[in-house]
């Protein structure tokens, strides 16, 4: 990804930039289950989350804040992560879950589960998962085929995209209920969400990430180029599969509770490949962590600046994101880095 | 060491390689020269498993290349492709990757793994680019880490496609020198090279290729003297004694 070179820091910078997105991490969390339309003290929070707290401020605790912000960091890493591999895998520095059909690909398979079977909400990441499977296998085999032109490989997956797209629109028309709250889902957001519907996602993404940071050497050694890689002994073929198959469950595990949040797949990866370089195993780390951090600020926002009405927390991270790329991309222009 | 026998290779619908027969000695710097677009690359891919052949022979020490997984030819030759990627990593990090071929699952790499990419990167004369990250070098300092990465594979045969393009004179004969101290020790070192000057002055023997077929393989001295060189490439070499040897310049 030579357009997106830096002068990548030390090993010691690179711990210490994950030192400092962890602690952010921590401060937005404990802002996150304080804050909002009816404000309580981190000390409270504390308490509720230890089952010693009010009775009211726990029950906002535990079951509207927490959900909420596990949904956040979940999504937020899961997303990102997805989006490093993919990159990485594809070698295109365009492609991210949402850009190339994954996401599309893992809601139609959702909305088509919670159609069939509305009791089935348990499902719905194994479902989320096989849609998102089908997306990047469709992507990996035109890529193949197209001889992995990147500017082939974006148009592909945004066809891909829309298709799965109408797919969704086709079914939510004929089985209304299928998704309630289907504008929520489409925008995204991480609204009425319980823990018990987080925990299947909850396992698929922390088990992803674990394998996948397992595997941060080949990831890196697929970044010196497919020849270089196999050359070197690594089954490059299966290894491009199981990695974009781990993307597919990290962002079908997503997509299951938290809806079509897309940039943050595309914008997060791209912000750490700047801050830590290239090298996967503290770029999955940071991006996991900076993922969650930016859709727990986004979401923080969402609440708070219009309270006590709320923007969803797709449209906050647009809104935000996007100009906030676009910075970068300005930056870059110049010839200036971060 | 690999030994190839009347090989063909190509891609889907394209024959590029017919009846291709050589031999990659021990101790020995092999040129393979040719026009554009005659094999050459092609010949190193096959030569290492990264193309699958379509007939012929292709042996290792003796034993059949298909024999072998992908890890055990990774331990016995290191290839440099023609194309390089610059990911944004530290040369370190880069050259360490030439130790995956030695690591099990869940690959982590030790302090022996780290001494012999310092000795690699030394022994380029890139020791102090360790720490810096890639994109920062220079055409010519990426090349040298892309051959500490082969050493660090620590093979007996080292392929290299087209390794001085890009680089200036002087770091063109750093790199034929370092080919010729590896081929002293005992490593078979094959190179793809354009620069014919260049390679007869450096290398032990030189195969000319033509339309995928071998036109002729001998040592410099004698594929100066015939006329294929000539013929295949459409110029004419000569050749001067020096004190410090042979050169070759084109007429």
């Amino acid at each position: 990804m030579n357009s997106w070179r830096i002068s990548s820091v030390g090993r010691k910078g690179q711990a210490g930039l994950i030192a400092l997105l962890g602690l952010l991490v921590v401060l937005t969390s404990v802002g996150s289950l304080a804050l909002g339309a009816a404000p309580i003290p981190p000390g409270e929070v504390i308490a509720a989350l230890l089952g010693r707290g009010g009775v009211t401020q726990t029950a906002i605790v535990l079951y509207a804040r927490l959900p909420r912000l596990c949904g956040c960091l979940l999504a937020g890493a899961a997303l990102a992560c997805a989006g490093v591999i993919i990159q990485g895998v594809l070698n295109n520095p365009l492609a991210a879950p949402n850009i190339i059909g994954v996401n599309s690909g893992a809601g139609l398979a959702t909305a088509i589960c919670c159609a069939a079977a509305p009791g089935a909400v348990r499902w719905t990441p194994a479902a989320a998962f096989l849609g998102a499977l089908a997306g990047v296998l469709l992507v990996l085999f035109i890529s193949e085929r197209a001889g992995a032109a990147r500017i082939t490989l974006v148009l592909a997956g945004v066809a891909i995209s829309s298709m799965f797209g109408a797919g969704i629109d086709a079914v939510v028309t004929f089985v209304p209920d299928a998704l309630s709250g289907y504008t929520d889902f489409r925008i995204g957001g991480v609204k009425n969400l319980s823990m018990a519907r987080l925990a299947p996602a909850f396992w698929v993404i922390v088990i992803a990430l674990v394998i996948a940071l397992s595997l941060s050497n080949e990831l890196d050694l697929l970044l010196l180029g497919r020849e270089t890689a196999q050359s070197l002994g690594l089954p490059a073929k299966w290894l491009r599969l199981a990695l974009l198959m781990l993307a597919a469950a990290l962002a079908g595990a997503a997509v299951s509770f938290a809806g079509l949040l897309g940039f943050v797949g595309l914008l997060t990866p791209h912000i750490m490949r700047r801050l830590v370089g290239e090298e996967s195993f503290p770029l999955l780390l940071s991006s996991a962590l900076g993922g969650g951090l930016l859709l727990t600020v986004c979401d923080l926002a969402a609440r708070l600046i219009f309270a006590p009405f709320e923007l969803p927390l797709g449209v906050m991270l647009s809104l935000t994101g996007g100009p906030f790329f676009l910075w970068l991309l300005l930056r870059q222009r110049r010839g200036g880095g971060v | 060491m690999i030994e190839m026998k009347d090989l063909r290779a190509g891609y889907p619908g394209r024959t590029v390689l017919e009846r291709v027969s050589l031999d990659f000695r021990p101790g020995e710097v092999l040129a393979i020269l040719g026009p554009n677009g005659c094999g050459k690359s092609t010949l190193l891919r096959t030569a290492n498993g990264l193309l699958p052949k379509t007939g012929g022979e292709v042996l290792m020490d003796g034993v059949p290349l298909t024999r072998f997984t992908a890890r055990e030819i990774a331990r016995m030759v290191a290839y440099l492709p023609q194309s390089r990627a610059v990911p944004s990593i530290t040369a370190e990090r880069m050259v360490l990757h030439g130790r995956f071929p030695y690591l099990s699952y869940p690959r982590r790499y030790g302090r022996e793994d780290r001494e012999l990419v310092k000795k690699a990167l030394d022994r380029v004369g890139a020791g102090d680019l360790a720490r810096r990250s890639l994109p920062e070098l220079s055409g010519g300092q990426r090349q040298k880490v892309y051959l500490a990465l082969a050493l660090a594979q620590d093979t007996p045969v080292i392929l290299m496609d087209e390794p001085t393009t890009y680089l200036d004179v002087s770091c063109q004969m750093e790199v034929m020198d370092l080919a010729r101290r590896l081929a002293e020790e005992g490593r078979a070192v094959v190179m793809v090279l354009h620069d014919l000057t260049l390679a007869l002055r450096y290398a032990h023997r030189a195969a000319l290729l033509h339309e995928g077929r071998v036109r002729r393989v001998g040592t410099p001295e004698e594929l100066c003297a015939g006329t294929d060189l000539e013929e295949v490439m459409g110029v004419s070499l000569g050749r001067i004694e020096t004190e410090d040897g042979r050169r070759y310049f084109y007429r």
